[in-house]
């Protein structure tokens, strides 16, 4: 039936939205990062919904990548990261919540008019999986431009790259979106890694980006 | 068959991660050194027997034609003068315990990657495999930027990491909606993403989820190019990872990002009601050009000066790529080529004097033509040449990108042209304490070769005082095609 595979992905592509918000308003680096992992569940299940009502197999592939390494691994790597070099402190935004939630509000509704504007032609599906999509992808970069902590950018980056596994897979039919998904999971490998060795050479004492920032070649 | 996997558009691809793997594996350095040049060499080769021999099939995947063969050949000939130059740099860096013999084995292949990544996205016909292609240089350039392991090097590697992920990021969605303008049309499937079709059906796309599309891949692969609002990661970037990698960064990295630009730019020119892609990158070149000028002003550090001339003549390619027309697109085409011949051969004279004076401050570094001439005047001769004085190369596409725009748009001639005189007169200023005067700090000798520089610098002089008539008309091939 029809109507029930669009209201399910419907929903899975809205709770994703939802799920972008809980990030943004999270002050502690561990309760964010379990959202994220939750962030990343609700991903890997509306991929799989969309392989099942797409009938492409294929598509079940991303959507283990999504559970495995980005709700599982990831959260849990971060996680001793944290544990390792001792940051258990709050995150500090640029922004205070309110007026975070606010422009996020608002950036859900300029994506909303822009794609549901631009894809009047396309069916409704592919329509508000766009949409939410494009949501997804600017409360990323929302999170990566409130946020000073190295790591709670790191989380914002990630939610912007399920924004786009989101799109890709809306997009019906959709070539190289598992070896994309893959290309990405690569990069955010590479991140984390590059936050650990960052402390490991113990060249910085913090990964806190405003410290890094104070650092300008040539301005002295 | 096996005739099909000797074919050049292959053997570019081949022979750069075939190096990769085999300087990974062997231990000496100054054999890996070797067999980076050897193999940026044959794939040089194998590029230059694009122009002579038949084209392939164009494929799914892979695509050869007019346009870019220029970008190939150009790529592979600076990757190879550049992986000369590297050879004789890293000596220096070794006997300094810059860098260790590990860290030499690992730059050696991230060079080949690069390589074969950079070609990869220029041979590409499918828009998913470009992006691949394109993350994968963004990659290995992080890794390379973060090489010396030190906290400026680090914070460099990370601004440029989180900025290049975001704009990949904003580029990849771009390219899932061009898909999505597509498949009403072309169908579901690869298809969708062969730019060969595409550009066949553009004319029935919709129009509207072309723009949105077009604007995400102009914010995405532009903070690539290095154009204004999104340039933040460049000078960092150039500024603190080893010299040979500023020189690709600078002549061939930005290119290929202002490559991907240049296709979907023609992808939305062939549809007749979607928005005019001109305008968009003028105001970004044009946007640059003045940003970067006036920042050059304010550079204390060599390399830093350099990467904001980068921005700068980015922005201006960017600038005549986006006037279009067959005098404008000539005249973009050729500064990108001057540009990448003169910055590159720039960086390798600032590697030099680097490595001599031990520092990248401009302040700690005078006289050089008194105490260094050979270095010095090298030096003098490639900001002459990349300030656009005449008779090099730069002055020549320079001069024609404003007057062919001042027939056309005369505002916006007057300000390119301003911001080229700001640019030139902070060039001078810097150059004239860098170069003479009471020579200070180290008068050691240079160690590492001066041909890389100046055979760069005899082609932009050669191309300054005359083209030869095939180049002119393969340029202008291509310059018809690009609209």
């Amino acid at each position: 039936m029809p109507g029930l595979e669009f209201d399910i992905a419907h929903l899975l592509a809205g709770g994703l939205v939802l799920v972008s918000f809980m990030l943004l308003y999270q002050d502690r680096i561990s309760a964010l990062l379990n959202v994220f992992a939750l962030h990343a569940f609700v991903l890997a299940v509306s991929v799989a919904w969309e392989a099942h009502i797409q009938d492409a197999p294929h598509l079940y592939v991303t959507a283990a990548i999504a559970l495995v390494f980005k709700a599982i691994v990831i959260p849990v790597a971060l996680h001793r990261i944290m544990r390792r070099l001792g940051i258990h402190r709050e995150i500090e935004t640029v922004v205070g919540i309110g007026p975070t939630m606010l422009a996020g509000i608002g950036l859900v509704a300029l994506s909303m008019v822009v794609m549901l504007r631009v894809t009047e032609e396309a069916d409704p599906l592919t329509r508000e999986d766009l949409a939410f999509a494009l949501s997804v992808v600017l409360l990323g970069l929302l999170i990566m431009v409130t946020r000073r902590n190295a790591v709670s950018q790191v989380v914002g980056f990630m939610s912007l790259e399920n924004g786009l596994v989101l799109a890709a897979t809306g997009a019906k039919g959709m070539p190289l979106v598992v070896e994309i998904s893959v290309a990405f999971s690569i990069l955010i490998a590479f991140i984390v890694i590059g936050i650990f060795l960052f402390r490991i050479r113990e060249r910085f004492d913090t990964v806190d980006v405003l410290v890094l920032d104070q650092y300008r070649g040539d301005r002295q | 068959m096996i005739a099909l996997l000797f074919t050049p558009e292959i053997l570019v691809l081949a022979i750069p991660i075939a190096a990769a793997g085999m300087v990974a594996l062997l231990p000496n350095y100054r054999l890996t050194a070797r067999l980076n040049v050897l193999a940026a060499l044959c794939t040089f080769l194998a590029a230059a027997s694009l122009f002579f021999l038949d084209r392939p099939e164009t494929g799914s995947y892979l695509l050869i034609d007019d346009l870019n063969i220029v970008f190939i050949a150009l790529s592979t000939f600076v990757g190879f003068t550049t992986s000369v130059f590297s050879a004789t740099y890293i000596a220096h860096e070794m006997e300094t315990g810059r860098l260790t013999p590990v860290n030499l084995r690992f730059y050696h292949a991230m060079y080949q990657v690069l390589m074969f990544a950079m070609n990869l996205a220029l041979v590409a016909n499918n828009v998913g495999l470009m992006w691949v292609a394109i993350e994968i240089a963004t990659l290995t350039t992080v890794l390379m930027v973060g090489i010396y392991r030190t906290h400026e090097a680090l914070e460099a590697a990370w601004k440029y990491f989180i900025l290049g992920s975001v704009g990949i990021a904003l580029a990849l969605f771009g390219t899932i909606l061009v898909y999505m303008a597509a498949r009403p049309v072309v169908g579901e499937g690869l298809d969708a993403m062969v730019w060969t079709i595409l550009i066949k059906e553009s004319v029935y796309f919709e129009p509207e989820l072309l723009n949105v599309a077009f604007v995400f891949l102009l914010l995405g692969y532009g903070t690539k190019v290095g154009l204004a609002p999104v340039h933040a990661w460049l000078p960092d970037a150039h500024a603190e990872g080893p010299t040979p990698i500023s020189a690709v960064l600078s002549g061939l990295l930005l290119n290929v990002a202002l490559y991907a630009v240049l296709r979907f730019k023609m992808l939305l020119a062939a549809n007749p009601v979607a928005i005019a892609p001109g305008p968009l990158m003028v105001t970004m070149g044009l946007t640059s050009v003045l940003f970067a000028a006036f920042m050059l002003y304010r550079r204390r550090d060599i390399k830093r000066l350099f990467a904001y001339s980068s921005i700068e003549h980015m922005g201006i390619i960017a600038f005549a790529f986006g006037m279009g027309g067959p005098i404008a697109n000539f005249a973009g085409l050729l500064h990108m080529t001057m540009h990448s011949l003169t910055k590159s051969a720039i960086f390798f004279a600032v590697g030099h004097i680097a490595q001599v004076k031990g520092t990248q401050k401009i302040a700690d570094i005078r006289g050089l033509t008194v105490s260094h001439p050979v270095l010095g005047w090298g030096l003098v001769l490639g900001v002459v040449a990349i300030s656009g004085l005449p008779p090099l190369g730069i002055f020549m596409s320079e001069f024609l990108i404003v007057s062919s725009t001042f027939a056309r748009e005369p505002l916006l001639a007057i300000v390119l042209a301003v911001g080229l005189l700001v640019a030139f007169g902070a060039l001078f200023l810097r150059l004239n304490t860098l170069a003479f005067g009471e020579p200070v700090g180290s008068l050691a000798p240079t160690t590492a070769s001066y041909v890389p520089l100046f055979s760069h610098m005899a082609l932009v002089l050669a191309a300054g005082l005359y083209l030869p008539g095939p180049l002119v008309t393969w340029f202008q091939n291509v310059a018809r095609l690009l609209g």
